[in-house]
């Protein structure tokens, strides 16, 4: 077990958003998230980085091997946060720095996460680029983050995301804001690194047909609390829980 | 009858200091009465800008769009022509769509007053679209992104449309609502009578409420037909990958199958077959003359 979750519960404002959450993530598997807006997917993605908006309370344990996350000093958490346990947004548009040069943004963590000088770091930045398949990494590197596209963009966000060799990577609908044909890149070598990598996946998508395609395990949210999890294939075609059954249902695909 | 004729359409974008855009070019489309047609593909293929095109809000470069018998002509500052009223058009973006500050009553009170009708009243608009009566006195920043939809379409077909637009309307929308407004958008069109042009880069959901698909490419439409037929049997290899790159909900764990590289700059788009470069059965011919012909822009599909 990488990553276990357990009786997470968030509130924020007094108001209750998480109400006892429990994911086990395992390390080489996709665990996908799925339920609609408001169901607390995002949030639990972000209390496991603790990036929990400002005067939300936080309880329950995030384990990641011995060490609790919810309890961890702010300095010991910063040295997960990034190394450890990273995160893909999904905007690529927007969590990317504009103004910064992709191999600044690629390079900054590293040089403080693995201690790398310039040089290294560089080094290193260029291979990342070329394993999200970025053409020409060497050029690549120089240039800024409108110079590329939506999809481009996105690969140098997971990029950035692996740089510091994570266990853990969330993401966060990484596909939402793409086309389908750049989806479908983007799922593949997120399903690739996985593989190769050994990393415990915690991907978020209301799409379940993203689940389907990527997902070994697959938990299905409504109102802060997980209310059917199970293994992809159990859960998308024969769900035991009537809220995933009425989301699978109000997908179009069979004609009405 | 045909609603709405595009033939040939061009439409540039002219940015100083940069070079022109040829966002649509040479476009051709028609949009029968009670007819549904979809129009997809990727983001910057231009099937936006064709959409504003017919609204008017972008001027033509060549090429002719025809609605009801009159030409559209782009709008200005003066009032529209009354015969041009008959388009009506639903945005992306309901929170941008609709005015935060006044009440939905008072905007869809808008729709009612551009078609000259007196007898129905908002409320009753809201009714059509499922929401309730009282909604009325609300404002925009009350409702989720579904029932802003909803209300851009209550006004939208308030002021009696014979032809509805709707430019990405489901995008902006949460999975569970998408199926749900697109549906609602179609009933309400196809029940009034009306010819609905809908855009989406959501195949899934233009298979569903779409009578025809058009596909487009990089500024010009590749592929033309019944839903069915394209579905079933899609003929141009833009479309195959198109289709191939949907992930199936079916619990299978198949990976979609990838288009690599990346839709070319409009600015400066490929010789040939515009596809050519990032076709898997691209020939010869493809590299050096244009497959300008329909339903499918393709030279394995040359009419004979």
């Amino acid at each position: 077990m990488t990553l276990a979750i357990s009786d997470l519960k968030v509130s924020v404002g007094g108001r209750e958003i998480l109400r006892g959450v429990d994911l086990d993530l395992r390390a080489g598997r996709v665990h996908g998230l799925a339920g609609e807006s408001g169901s607390g997917k995002t949030m639990t993605g972000l209390a496991v980085l603790g990036l929990l908006p400002h005067g939300a309370r936080a309880s329950g344990r995030i384990l990641l091997g011995e060490r609790d996350l919810l309890t961890l000093p702010a300095k010991d958490l910063n040295a997960v946060r990034g190394g450890e346990v990273a995160m893909v947004f999904q905007d690529p548009a927007t969590s990317l720095h504009p103004m910064l040069s992709v191999g600044r943004q690629l390079t900054e963590h590293m040089r403080h996460h693995l201690g790398l000088d310039k040089k290294q770091a560089r080094a290193r930045a260029v291979d990342l680029l070329g394993q999200v398949r970025i053409p020409g990494p060497e050029a690549a590197i120089d240039r800024y983050p409108h110079q590329f596209s939506g999809g481009m963009r996105q690969r140098i966000a997971i990029a950035i995301a692996l740089a510091c060799s994570p266990k853990v990577l969330i993401a966060d609908e990484p596909t939402t804001a793409l086309d389908v044909t750049v989806q479908a890149g983007i799922l593949r070598l997120l399903r690739g690194l996985c593989d190769d990598l050994g990393l415990a996946v915690l991907l978020v998508t209301h799409d379940l047909g993203v689940m389907s395609a990527v997902a070994d395990e697959v938990s299905v949210m409504k109102d802060g609390l997980v209310v059917e999890t199970g293994p992809r294939g159990t859960v998308l075609r024969d769900p035991s829980h009537p809220y995933t059954r009425a989301l699978l249902d109000s997908l179009p695909g069979e004609t009405p | 009858m045909t609603l709405l004729s595009v033939d040939d359409l061009v439409v540039e974008h002219r940015t100083p200091g940069r070079p022109l855009v040829r966002a649509v070019a040479g476009a051709s489309l028609t949009v029968a009465a009670g007819e549904v047609v979809g129009l997809v593909g990727e983001s910057g293929c231009g099937k936006s800008t064709l959409a504003r095109a017919v609204c008017g809000l972008n001027p033509a470069t060549t090429g002719t769009i025809t609605f009801e018998g009159h030409p559209v002509t782009p709008l200005g500052l003066r009032r529209r022509n009354r015969a041009l009223a008959g388009i009506q058009m639903v945005f992306q973006d309901p929170y941008a769509s609709l005015n935060p500050r006044r009440r939905v009553g008072a905007q869809i009170a808008d729709g009612l007053r551009a078609a000259g009708d007196t007898t129905t009243t908002s409320a009753d608009m809201l009714e059509r679209v499922g929401l309730p009566r009282d909604f009325a006195d609300r404002h925009p920043h009350e409702f989720s992104g579904g029932q802003r939809q909803r209300i851009a379409i209550a006004r939208a077909l308030a002021a009696r449309p014979s032809l509805l637009i709707g430019d990405e309307p489901i995008s902006a929308l949460d999975a569970s609502a998408q199926a749900q407004v697109a549906r609602l958008m179609r009933d309400l069109a196809v029940s009034s009578g009306a010819g609905l042009l809908f855009i989406s880069h959501d195949l899934s959901v233009v298979r569903l409420i779409a009578d025809r698909i058009a596909v487009m490419y990089l500024g010009k439409i590749v592929e033309i037909g019944r839903t069915a037929e394209v579905w079933e049997d899609p003929r141009h290899p833009y479309t195959r990958a198109l289709l191939g790159a949907i992930p199936a909900p079916d619990g299978a764990g198949v990976l979609p199958a990838e288009l690599p590289g990346d839709v070319p700059d409009p600015a400066d788009p490929p010789p040939g077959c515009r596809f050519h470069p990032r076709c898997p059965v691209a020939m010869d011919v493809c590299r050096e003359r244009e497959p300008a012909f329909t339903p499918v822009a393709c030279w394995l599909h040359e009419p004979a």
